[in-house]
């Protein structure tokens, strides 16, 4: 589903990635974990085509993001740490932004928002940061798209709304589908992440399954614990 | 359910489903959840869900028809007694024994204990 060999990226001379190799297949949540400024956001960026590597090769859902084909730009979504919304309603912006993904189930976006609590004929302007971004998850999630990128959604999500991004992740998983999460907030999470990407000094240095890790291991393994290792091991 | 992190989650969920057998909620030849209802209602990702049902098929708790889903097996109480008293046995234990040890009580008291507990 994504194969990036040997990528290099830089914001004008300072390297962020170099020698940037991973492999993810279908059918999983990734788990992409690193600290403050490793690049975690644009590597999602890369994936998504909004900026482009100096080297290497990135290939996702079989398309070169930097090309930003259509057929491919319809295959995934991006859901970006802030919501950026145009004037409209959650309601209205369905009948506006549903045609871009062929598979965009309305009546599942519109379950997805009631399950939320997010009125759906409220202007974006009166909602919350919290609920306009409930809303891109909805949507994102609704589109059906084989690929779904979310950078730290979880992030003004009130307790009960972490609850409820669950279920709805967990129901919205297929055989077909992958969805990579960058998050700090692992908790929120650890249930739902089955796979794990540990982003660090410009590679990817960990990429594991957790069930097959926790097939060997008598316990369940503790990401904070594992991230702590893995960063000071490198 | 709340997941801690002594032993994987795909186990917790399997004693989730014994406990549903064990007090005849679920009784033999009774349909469970699909793993996606299961996933959706634990918030835990399908794949755990389905490492939980293949665990608790091989050790003959429960069975699937293809097509239809899957059920409680018509020994899935003993099976899952079986499995969980061999866990118990194994890992919480020793636990217990070494605490009791510890803080010197015998097995008299232990006795009347457990008959108060039994009454509550």
């Amino acid at each position: 589903m994504i194969h990036l060999d040997n990528v290099s990226f830089s914001y004008e001379k300072k390297p962020l990635f170099l020698g940037l190799t991973m492999y993810l297949q279908s059918g999983h949540i990734y788990g992409l974990l690193g600290e403050n400024g490793v690049g975690k956001t644009t590597l999602l960026k890369l994936l998504a085509g909004l900026v482009f590597p100096k080297g290497g090769m990135c290939k996702v859902l079989e398309h070169e993001p930097r090309h930003r084909k259509p057929s491919f730009m319809s295959q995934l979504y991006f859901v970006a740490d802030e919501p950026h919304l145009p004037h409209s309603t959650a309601a209205r912006y369905a009948d506006t932004y549903g045609v871009f993904y062929p598979n965009f189930d309305k009546s599942l976006y519109l379950d997805y928002l009631k399950e939320f609590q997010v009125p759906a004929e409220q202007v974006f302007s009166k909602l919350s940061f919290g609920q306009r971004k409930k809303v891109v998850i909805s949507f994102a999630l609704a589109t059906n798209v084989p690929l779904v990128l979310m950078d730290e959604p979880t992030n003004g999500l009130d307790i009960p709304s972490k609850s409820t991004f669950r279920r709805i992740v967990a129901g919205a998983m297929t055989d077909e589908r992958s969805i990579v999460i960058s998050t700090h907030q692992v908790r929120d999470l650890d249930s739902l992440i089955d796979a794990v990407l540990i982003l660090h000094q410009g590679k990817i240095v960990y990429n594991e399954d957790l069930n097959a890790l926790a097939d060997k291991a008598t316990a369940q393994p503790n990401l904070e614990n594992l991230f702590q290792e893995v960063i000071q091991f490198h | 359910m709340n997941f801690h992190n002594q032993i994987p989650i795909y186990l917790q969920i399997a004693e989730h489903i014994g406990e549903q057998i064990l007090t005849q909620r679920w009784k033999p030849d009774d349909k469970i959840p699909s793993i996606r209802e299961l996933a959706v209602q634990l918030e835990v990702n399908p794949n755990t869900v389905q490492r939980t049902y293949d665990f608790l098929q091989t050790q003959e708790v429960i069975f699937t028809k293809r097509g239809l889903g899957y059920f409680v097996a018509p020994n899935g109480e003993q099976n899952y007694l079986n499995w969980r008293k061999e866990t118990f046995i194994q890992n919480e234990l020793p636990i217990f024994f070494k605490q009791i040890r510890l803080l010197k009580m015998s097995f008299e008291e232990l006795e009347k204990r457990f008959y108060e507990h039994e009454n509550i």
